[in-house]
């Protein structure tokens, strides 16, 4: 548990950073900082491990006065991960990896073995081991800053904008890789960004700054969306907070049948018939071809999103990206169950909230 | 011409050219030696603490200014012929470069890297020697070897005031209007620097990181 | 120092000779670095000849090149040609490099701009390569500015003039005082060089100190 009490801090120009501070991170969660450049995330973030030192108030990290702790060692205890990784150029990954571990006196042998397990606790070959920092993708290089912050199995992690310098695609990588590590290791987690849908997407609690180092609102993710303390918030989180709000709901959407045709069958089509494998996964979508064909790869038209049956959103999103407006469900194997459709979302969405699932 | 330098009987005895040499080599060694003990410490202090930067350039941009030849006689008239005066000179010509290269090389670290090292809870101490200096290095080589080939170059000189070394064939050659023997010393000069750097490019090569080549030539993939 | 006041007219004399010494080598030298720099800057073939010979050339010791030169061009070892080819030779070797960096840092959108724009390549070279390429060049112009005023005193050992002349002097007469004014004399020249050198450069270059 991480407790910021009335913290503020006044750089030697004048400016203040942080504003008199008071939140509580719970043990064992993935909390987030968001707000615009400039409103204090990074220097909160920094007087937890006492790279900055507050101008006033306390952080206790687990009932502890930070303060009281010699910066050093206190780091030792607490992971830190930064936006360009702030790898060694000089060292191996492993040898990165390796630093805490062997600066908290471990042997050699088994730091480097300790490094090669938590290669592949995120996701990494350990035969990356091997390279130099150089020698990797930039999200490579965040999975290894990750790893060097996890080596010593630290408690509390202190994440700053770890994966805003890497593409769309391998950033969302990196945070599904995240949450699943977060399931197994259970840590205390502070992550800072600037973007709200990260926010929203990692968080169990999210913390909105304001420009000058005040905390706008603590909230968790839905009564971010729904209930925005003011309208800084309001804003912040974006125009299609309506939309988002669907992330938070898991209602039942009704999954209709859907007429499918396997590649190589012949088949006469009228309506829309969805082309699947051997295993039933989807393959396409086929739509008014004249009299009977044999289904090949050229016919299909590609398809949409599909929806694993979590939530409201990605029901509707399936639906929508779906060149027949029928959203392909399929179960946990990747294998076709039917399909839905929007009206029924926003029929779900409207007995969600009659039944007061979506907070005012 | 090259008739002074290939004949056999100036390849032996107490003056000849090996020993000549060795003396050049050692003046030039030791010298680097007592060089980098002052001015690296010094250059990786200020370099660390960002305090002092414009005492480091300042002093190496007046030391630069310094003639060799007059430290030299100066320290011989004081202190009397031999060694002494001419490590004085030599050391003097060294430090410049050599604390330059690693004030400008502990400057250049990535200030990500050295707040990562400080993050995972890393001493200033262990941020200096750890990450700071190794990362460093290629810059302080490069100030190093400047000052090796400057060194060897200048050693010549020595030889104005008695000393040993391969000036003593520049100036002996000067004094009995040998031609073939200042020919003799200035190619030899020339080759050593050329040896000695190729020497330290060589600990270069073994003690810098391959993490520190540029990107696609270093370490196994 | 009293030394200087007692014999100024000989002190005077010096500097005269030890100027015209370092600084006629620097501006030749600076000229011909800069289509040498220019050829190093644009031809790999080029840079691969010359900066190996510019390293090499700066490793030969500056008394042999001074009692070598009269021998190879036939002149008499007092001859002041006799320093100031060494010390051309040693400011090529520097400028080189220096220019052909400072060449290869003009950005390569500004050149491109320029050549949109319908600049001929030797206008274009004038007015916009080398005047942005000017601050690298000033540095390394520095640096061989001070160097060369401190390695005139070399030619002194074989008889040339200058401070050296002091040098030379006072260790013959065992007199410290001439010793420590010649060293005063080169010191005191090489900070007032550095420091107009440094002026000019502000002076040519005044956009890059703007927005600072
Ligand atoms: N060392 C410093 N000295 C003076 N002011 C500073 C210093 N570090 C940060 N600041 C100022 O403090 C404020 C908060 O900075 P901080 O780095 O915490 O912002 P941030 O929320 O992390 O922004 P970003 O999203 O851009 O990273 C800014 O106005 C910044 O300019
Ligand atoms: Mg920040």
């Amino acid at each position: 548990m991480i407790e910021f009490r009335a913290v503020t801090k006044r750089f030697e120009d004048g400016t203040i950073a942080v504003d008199e501070l008071d939140l509580t991170v719970e043990a064992g969660t993935i909390t987030v900082f968001v707000g615009p450049s400039g409103c204090g995330k990074t220097t909160s973030l920094r007087m937890v491990n006492r790279m900055i030192d507050p101008t006033s108030g306390t952080i206790l990290v687990d009932g502890k006065d930070v303060l009281t702790v010699d910066p050093p060692t206190l780091r030792r205890g607490i992971g830190y991960v930064i936006q360009q990784a702030g790898l060694f150029p000089h060292r191996t990954v492993l040898d990165n990896v390796a630093t805490v571990p062997l600066l908290s006196g471990w042997d050699r042998r088994k730091a480097r073995t300790r490094a090669a397990e938590l290669l592949e606790i995120v996701g990494l070959d350990p035969a990356f081991g091997k390279r130099y920092p150089a020698q990797l993708s930039g999200g490579q290089q965040q999975r290894v800053g990750v790893a060097r912050a996890l080596a010593a199995d630290p408690p509390v992690l202190l994440m700053d904008e770890p994966f805003s310098a890497v593409d769309p695609v391998v950033r969302e990588g990196l945070q599904d890789e995240l949450l699943r590590l977060q399931a197994e290791l259970d840590k205390t987690i502070v992550f800072v960004t600037h973007d709200i849908d990260e926010a929203l997407k990692l968080g169990e609690r999210v913390a909105v700054f304001q420009t000058g180092g005040h905390l706008a609102q603590y909230a968790k993710p839905a009564e971010l969306l729904s209930a925005p303390a003011n309208d800084f918030v309001a804003s912040f989180v974006g125009r299609d907070r309506g939309y988002r709000t669907l992330t938070f709901l898991h209602a039942d959407v009704p999954v209709h049948p859907v007429d499918t045709a396997k590649l190589g069958q012949r088949v006469a089509v009228t309506d829309w018939t969805l082309v699947v494998d051997d295993q039933d996964r989807p393959k396409g979508w086929l739509s008014g071809v004249d009299g009977e064909i044999e289904v090949s790869d050229q016919d299909l038209i590609a398809g949409g999103s599909l929806y694993d049956g979590s939530t409201l959103r990605g029901a509707l999103d399936a639906a929508l990206s779906s060149p027949s407006a029928l959203g392909v469900t399929v179960d946990d194997n990747g294998a076709v169950v039917g399909v839905v459709r929007a009206d029924d979302v926003i029929k779900a969405l409207a007995k969600a909230r009659a039944a007061g699932e979506v907070p005012k | 011409m090259g008739g002074w330098l290939f004949d056999p009987a100036h390849w032996s005895g107490p003056t000849g050219i090996p020993v000549r040499l060795l003396e050049h080599l050692g003046y030039t060694l030791m010298t680097l030696l007592i060089a980098a003990v002052i001015a690296i410490p010094l250059g990786a202090f200020v370099g660390h603490t960002g305090k002092g930067g414009f005492v480091v350039v300042g002093l190496s941009n007046a030391l630069r200014a310094l003639p060799t030849t007059a430290v030299l006689i100066l320290v011989v008239l004081w202190a009397g012929l031999g060694d002494f005066p001419v490590y004085v000179a030599l050391v003097l010509l060294a430090i410049p470069p050599i604390m330059a290269g690693t004030y400008a090389g502990i400057r250049a670290v990535d200030p990500v890297t050295v707040d990562a090292a400080r993050g995972v809870g890393m001493r200033e101490s262990g941020v200096l020697l750890k990450v700071e200096i190794p990362n460093a290095l290629p810059l302080i080589y490069g100030g190093f070897r400047g000052a090796a080939l400057q060194v060897v170059a200048t050693a010549t000189i020595a030889a104005y005031t008695g000393a040993g070394g391969l000036g003593r064939l520049v100036f002996d050659g000067l004094a009995l209007q040998e031609f073939g023997q200042m020919l003799a010393g200035a190619v030899l000069v020339a080759l050593l620097a050329v040896l000695v750097d190729l020497g330290f490019a060589g600990l270069q090569r073994l003690t810098v990181s391959p993490g520190l080549r540029p990107v696609g030539t270093g370490g196994k993939t | 120092m009293t030394w200087i006041f007692e014999n100024w007219d000989r002190f005077w004399e010096v500097t005269g000779v030890h100027l015209r010494l370092s600084v006629v080598p620097v501006l030749i030298g600076f000229v011909l670095s800069i289509p040498l720099g220019w050829l190093a800057s644009r031809s790999a073939t080029a840079r691969a000849i010359l900066f190996p010979l510019a390293n090499i050339l700066f490793t030969i010791p500056s008394i042999a090149l001074i009692v070598i030169t009269p021998v190879l061009i036939g002149v008499k070892i007092l001859d002041e040609i006799n320093v100031i080819v060494p010390l051309t030779i040693y400011t090529i070797a520097l400028m080189v490099r220096s220019v052909a960096d400072a060449l290869s840092a003009v950005p390569g959108h500004v050149t491109a701009a320029a050549n949109a724009m319908g600049f001929r390549p030797l206008r274009r070279f004038l007015t916009v390569d080398f005047p942005l390429a000017l601050p690298v060049t000033i540095a390394g112009l520095r640096v061989a500015t001070v160097s060369n005023i401190s390695m005139v005193s070399v030619g002194a050992l074989v008889g040339l003039g200058g401070y050296g002349q002091l040098f030379t002097e006072g260790y013959q007469t065992d007199n410290t005082a001439k010793v420590f004014a010649g060293l005063i004399g080169t010191v005191v020249l090489a900070v007032l060089a550095d420091g107009l050198l440094l002026l000019l450069g502000r002076v040519l270059t005044p956009w890059a100190r703007a927005g600072r």
